[in-house]
């Protein structure tokens, strides 16, 4: 009976990772403010990104800032594999990043060891 | 707390549980050991671990899992199913929790180092960078922080000294060691007119030189800044990792709580045994090797290529080189050294101080080719009158008293039989022949040829050991190309190729594989981007910069054979990386999972965080390793 029992909450469970993980769910998005002079972003790094999309208009410069506040190694540098950006995020230390957005298309960043990822749009 | 000081906080206190397990191997048992582990393991679980599960709960909340999720999960399964057993009076393993904890913590110290040397290669260049220099204003000497150095600047290095900036030296001579920037082993001798690098060392002269280049636009500077480029971009075998990773963490969750239900359910383990195999399952699932492979690699590849003066731009250019078929080089500054050399004199002593004197008044190609050949003789150029062209027969000059005359061959009214055979001779062999008049009479023969580098056939020659085919591309014709070629090794010639059409004939030679093609970047341009892999000769130009996938600082052909083995050493080194990572995920998951119990195989959590602190620490010591592994040295021929 217990066992039965056990098995079901297993199931359960699995069922609720295989939900919760690969199912569909909102993910951030932050949107450059195409009249100001310098698009700002500020990019808060806590068990991944907030806001984990950015969209960037071309042509007006833009600094994204990334915060640390998560202890983990994991995510103590964030890197632009397009901009040749590998940016040390020292913990609470906000980080300037400033992005060229010359040219239009999709980006991603990614933390040090490319397990988290972020897009960036510049259109 | 930094990682170091929660691992030695782990370690210290993991000890003593240490001790107790080998006692109780020996049948000795201690006293309220249950106590003492539960207290040692949660100071260990709030003070080491408690980032491990902050930051596997702030990324669950994004609908994310990573290492930490479960470090987090593996721990924590441990330590609270060991509470609810002492309150049953059950065995405990507080233990495990505790060691997991300062393995993991391990590998992640000894990652750390291990990365931040991986990747010391950039700060060591920027290093290079003189702090002061020695600047003249309103004229005085007068040292001055580096960055206050303007374009324009009178600049003096003392011997000894680093050069603080590019320039172009206007008085002095001196050898420069350059071998920080260029790789170049041997010093270099410079002198008025000649370019020198900032952060390069003088030798034994002093120098005046006005500063061309400062700042971001430095050869150093931009050194910098495509090597740093380099080493965050990714080689698009990473994109494999990425989606792994992606789903690699909830898939491990999945099977831990299918090899829980197995064993529990199915099979009718204890309890604790079943938790046991499922969190060794968990711990030893951290797909962090996998994440380093490429990174470290390409970090470590690319830093000791740069150097050697071997600028490689990113993981693209290093993916192709191992399927490369065929290697183009542009003749011109490239085998040869685009510089023509006088090879042969004809007719006796009087020749060259004669066509010395006439050519010291001109500036064509040919004609500073016999006054370098002069001045390397020690003739000093005698004084010529009414110096003039001779529309379709060359210069002409009064040299005391009589009219000498230099010109091409073709336009030579009656050459006598010697020499007109001797110009045959050397004709055939792709040389530029021109003949000296003194009044009406040849003097003789001057042959002049833009020789191939002492340095091109041995790298020609490790190309072909590589298995590659070699093609020479030229503008000139059939006969010179067909010489240079022999001279150096290079099997096929291809010749009369107009500028514009280089790029045409990459791609007809693409059809038989991926083509690299190393040229000197001026006119080379389109070429070098249609080749698959780009090799730039001459760094520096800002042209062969941005065309080339791969840019030599010096100007050795050698580097070519260099760079694209060290290309291929480092594409190999991935996908060993990747390769292990995988396989020891691959294997690691099963034995932790049990599936070998009825054999005796088996991994208890701890040893399965060992196992996974060692996956890390293999790969980046492989990347690392990089950095002795042996490359071709070649001799100059």
């Amino acid at each position: 009976m217990i066992k039965a029992m056990v098995l079901l909450v297993g199931l359960a469970v699995i069922g609720f990772i295989l939900w919760w993980f690969f199912g569909k769910h909102a993910v951030a998005t932050a949107t450059g403010d195409a009249k100001a002079a310098v698009q700002r972003i500020a990019v808060t790094v806590k068990g991944g990104y907030s806001p984990e999309q950015i969209v960037l208009h071309q042509g007006v410069p833009a600094v994204l800032t990334f915060t640390r506040v998560d202890p983990t190694t994991c995510l103590d540098h964030v890197v632009f594999p397009d901009f040749g950006v590998n940016a040390e995020l020292p913990l609470s230390q906000p980080q300037e990043i400033k992005i060229d957005t010359s040219k239009p298309g999709d980006y991603t960043w990614a933390c040090g060891m490319d397990m988290f990822h972020g897009k960036l749009t510049i259109d | 707390m930094n990682v170091t000081k929660r691992f030695w906080l782990s370690f210290w206190l993991s000890l003593p549980m240490l001790v107790t397990m080998v006692l109780m191997l020996f049948h000795i048992m201690i006293p309220g050991n249950d106590w003492l582990q539960l207290i040692l393991t949660t100071i260990i679980m709030v003070v080491s671990a408690r980032p491990f599960w902050q930051s596997a709960w702030a990324s669950f909340q994004k609908h994310h899992a990573n290492m930490d999720t479960l470090v987090a999960i593996g721990t924590a399964t441990a330590y609270f199913y060991s509470l609810y057993a002492m309150a049953n009076h059950l065995p405990v393993f507080f233990e495990s929790a505790a060691f997991v904890t300062a393995f993991v913590l391990l590998g992640q110290v000894f990652e750390e180092r291990m990365r931040s040397q991986a990747g010391s290669a950039v700060a060591k260049l920027v290093d290079l960078q003189a702090k002061v220099a020695t600047v003249i204003r309103d004229g005085q000497p007068l040292q001055v922080p580096v960055t206050e150095v303007v374009v324009g600047d009178t600049v003096q290095v003392r011997p000894g000294e680093k050069v603080p900036v590019d320039g172009e030296i206007v008085a002095g001579t001196s050898h420069i060691d350059e071998s920080m920037v260029t790789g170049e082993s041997m010093p270099v001798k410079k002198a008025a007119g000649d370019h020198v690098i900032g952060a390069t060392i003088n030798g034994d002269g002093q120098l005046t030189y006005r500063a061309t280049k400062v700042g971001k636009d430095s050869m150093l500077a931009q050194i910098v800044e495509l090597v740093k480029t380099a080493q965050t971009s990714r080689a698009p075998i990473q994109k494999l990792t990425d989606r792994v990773s992606d789903i690699f963490v909830p898939a491990v969750l999945i099977l831990a709580i299918v090899t829980f239900l197995v064993w529990y359910v199915v099979i009718g383990a204890s309890l604790a045994n079943a938790l046991i195999f499922a969190v060794s399952v968990v711990v030893i699932a951290c797909p962090c090797a996998l994440g380093l492979a490429t990174p470290t690699a390409l970090m470590v590849g690319t830093g000791r290529a740069a150097k050697l003066g071997i600028l490689i731009k990113n993981g693209e250019v290093l993916e192709t080189v191992p399927t490369l078929k065929t290697v183009v080089f542009d003749k011109t500054g490239t085998i040869t050294a685009g510089k023509p050399q006088v090879t042969d004199i004809i007719g006796g002593a009087a020749v060259l101080p004669v066509a010395a004197a006439l050519e010291a008044q001109s500036d064509h190609p040919l004609a500073k080719a016999i006054t370098a050949a002069a001045t390397a003789a020690g003739i000093a150029p005698a004084a010529v009158t009414n110096f003039h062209a001779v529309a379709g027969k060359g210069v002409a000059a009064q040299l005391n008293g009589h009219t000498i005359t230099i010109g091409n061959a073709m336009t030579a009214t009656a050459l006598p039989a010697a020499l007109a055979t001797a110009q045959r001779r050397l004709e055939a062999a792709a040389k530029t022949v021109v003949v000296v008049w003194q009044d009406d009479a040849a003097l003789g023969l001057i042959a002049i040829q833009d020789r191939p580098r002492a340095t091109s056939a041995s790298p020609i020659a490790a190309l072909h050991d590589q298995g590659l085919r070699t093609v020479m591309l030229t503008g000139d014709n059939q006969a010179v190309a067909t010489a240079i070629a022999q001279q150096v090794g290079v099997k096929e010639v291809i010749a009369n190729v107009l500028p514009a059409d280089k790029a045409a004939t990459i791609q007809r030679l693409q059809a038989a594989g991926p083509v690299a093609f190393v040229g000197d970047g001026i006119n080379d341009a389109p070429a070098l981007t249609t080749a698959d892999v780009g090799i730039a000769m001459g760094g520096g130009t800002d042209i062969a910069i941005e065309a080339g996938g791969i840019v030599l600082v010096k100007n050795d052909l050698r580097d070519v054979a260099l760079a694209l083995a060290l290309a291929k050493k480092t594409f190999n080194r991935i996908r060993l990386n990747l390769f292990w990572a995988f396989i020891y995920n691959v294997l690691g998951i099963p034995v932790a999972a049990g599936l070998f119990y009825a054999v005796g195989l088996a991994l208890s959590p701890e040893l399965a965080g060992l196992a996974m602190a060692f996956s890390s620490l293999s790969v980046v010591t492989s990347s690392v390793l990089l950095n002795r592994a042996k490359l071709p040295t070649m001799q100059a021929a």
